[in-house]
């Protein structure tokens, strides 16, 4: 197997895409909090090996930053602490959903053929790479909302949140020479939106005595 | 002389799968004792808990009717020509034009008709809860078995088994994506159709949940010698399924020499062990599923493969 033969890098560039995207179906599927942040760093780690991937395809060294910022942050030290703030909140060890898995999972592949259907007229003309990847960076994103839609407490929706920034990422490295300030100031938008929501998370604890977002809502009949 | 040959190599798999089906269940069963920290019986064991059955007198409910007493012989000799249909370590079967995915899977589905129906036969509780229970699981998982039988012969043209085998091992299978899918999907349905264990407990014939232990309950001696070797060689197909469709490498294929062939059968061995050791592994890892979060499961194969389509047919001229 030739790794400099166009046809092969294309497909293993369209594999780890849509590793993401499988890895994104199985952060759907989980219902214990501490494999959903598992599913996570996972995620982070494909994502990492795909911008590696791209460096090493564009040719553009500055990518391997954002691979290593991939690796390094968000597959291991948000991880590990999303896991310190689920051991040190008490949060419900189950993944509290709207609808069933079932259901999800059917929305979640409605959405896949929905990124497919908007992403394959748009970019017709700039090459089978950039088509599949920011078809599959488009898949993540949606099911990165999904996520964040569908679950009910707070941590979930983290972790939906980041799952989106990682489809972000996908498809910024997929067009070619995206600037490095940029990813950088990604990469810290993403810390700083951690931080900002783990100090949102001990401040819903501390007020409702729960992560439940249904809390928020001044009309909602749940007893205090 | 072709034809001779053919003959030979058909012989000695449908011998072979036979022969190994046995070891393969006791070599599973002996990583998951060892994995438990537990001494584990011998290999061997299976082989003569076989001997044992077999020269054991059967004892038939009072009221069993004849299908009772053929539905052992049915399933077994649909499953074993099953076994022997797929191309395991060479692609030159005498049978080969007859080994299609669907005919497989329409052989498998009468072994499980059959199983069912005798299950009912006799009239106990466990019967009919077991035989209730298979239908539902197959009733899931034989949608997501289509979705991979569709990915398959999207991308490789055919569903003939040995075309598909020679077509994956050229075309860097392994790299597409949708082929990555239907190989997830695939170990689901393999998992449900074993009845192994995220799906059915396969050690036990002591638990309420049991699935495929409540249906052969009322079965003895050489019945269920033949019922459970059905079980063991199908453990042997599904891993052998895997391999041909999707790591299919060394398998002989047309025009092999002899020591081709040798060297496919000591890789298809080696295949099979890896798949006990891993099965083993991922049945320790994970806990019994309530049967009614089986639909997650199963509907999420089916997925996996219904995506696998959908990505082929978008993906597919690339």
């Amino acid at each position: 197997m030739e790794f400099s033969d166009p046809k092969v890098q294309l497909q293993i560039a369209y594999l780890l895409g849509g590793s993401m995207v499988v890895v994104n179906f199985a952060l759907l599927y989980q219902s214990r909090m501490s494999s959903v942040i598992n599913a996570f760093a996972i995620h982070a780690t494909i994502l990492g090996l795909a911008v590696a991937w791209q460096a090493n395809v564009q040719n553009a060294p500055n990518l391997y930053i954002t691979a290593a910022i991939a690796l390094v942050f968000k597959a291991l030290a948000l991880p590990a602490a999303l896991h310190y703030v689920v051991r040190k909140l008490n949060v419900h060890r189950t993944v509290e959903m709207v609808f069933g898995t079932g259901l999800t999972m059917m929305a979640g592949v409605a959405l896949v053929g929905l990124a497919v259907m908007i992403m394959q007229p748009v970019t017709q003309h700039s090459g089978a790479l950039v088509t599949i990847d920011l078809i599959f960076a488009m898949a993540v994103l949606f099911l990165g909302v999904l996520m964040m839609i569908t679950r009910r407490n707070a941590v979930t929706q983290v972790i939906g949140f980041m799952a989106m920034e990682n489809g972000l990422i996908l498809a910024a490295v997929g067009v070619h020479g995206m600037p490095l300030v940029v990813e950088i100031s990604v990469a810290l938008a993403v810390l700083v939106a951690f931080i900002v929501f783990g100090l949102f998370l001990f401040r819903i604890r501390e007020r409702f005595y729960s992560l439940d977002v249904r809390y928020l809502d001044p009309d909602s009949r749940i007893p205090q | 002389m072709e034809l001779i040959t053919e003959g030979l190599i058909q012989i000695a798999q449908t011998a072979l799968v036979l022969a190994l089906a046995p070891g393969l269940t006791g070599l599973v069963r002996w990583v998951k004792a060892r994995l438990l920290r537990r001494r584990g019986t011998p290999i061997l064991q299976v082989y003569s808990d076989f001997a044992r059955l077999l020269r054991k007198k059967v004892v038939v409910a009072h009221n069993a009717s004849w299908l009772f007493r053929l539905v052992p012989y049915l399933v077994f000799n649909a499953v074993w020509t099953a076994a022997s249909l797929v191309p395991t370590f060479s692609t030159q079967l005498l049978f080969a034009p007859a080994a299609d995915l669907i005919a497989l899977i329409a052989l498998l589905s009468s072994a499980r008709f059959g199983l069912a129906l005798g299950a009912l036969d006799i009239g106990t509780s466990f019967g009919g809860l077991g035989a209730s229970r298979e239908m539902m699981i197959a009733s899931l998982a034989e949608p997501a078995m289509l979705m991979i039988v569709f990915t398959v012969s999207l991308f490789a043209g055919t569903t003939h088994l040995p075309a598909v085998a020679e077509y994956m091992s050229q075309h860097q299978a392994f790299l597409q994506v949708s082929v990555l899918l239907a190989a997830i999907a695939m170990v689901i349905v393999s998992l449900a159709e074993t009845a192994r264990i995220p799906v059915d407990n396969p050690a036990t014939h002591l638990e309420l949940t049991m699935v495929h232990e409540a249906m052969v309950l009322e079965y003895s001696g050489r019945h269920l010698a033949l019922i459970e070797a059905a079980g063991s060689l199908k453990l042997v197909l599904y891993l052998s399924l895997f391999c041909c469709l999707f790591v299919p490498w060394g398998i002989a294929h047309q025009a092999a020499t002899p020591l081709d062939i040798l060297a496919g059968l000591g890789i298809w061995v080696i295949k099979l062990a890896v798949g006990a050791v891993l099965l083993a592994v991922l049945e320790t890892c994970l806990a019994k599923m309530r049967l009614f979060r089986l639909a997650d499961l199963l509907g999420g194969g089916f997925l996996f493969g219904l995506l696998s389509v959908i990505l082929m047919f978008v993906f597919g001229s690339l």
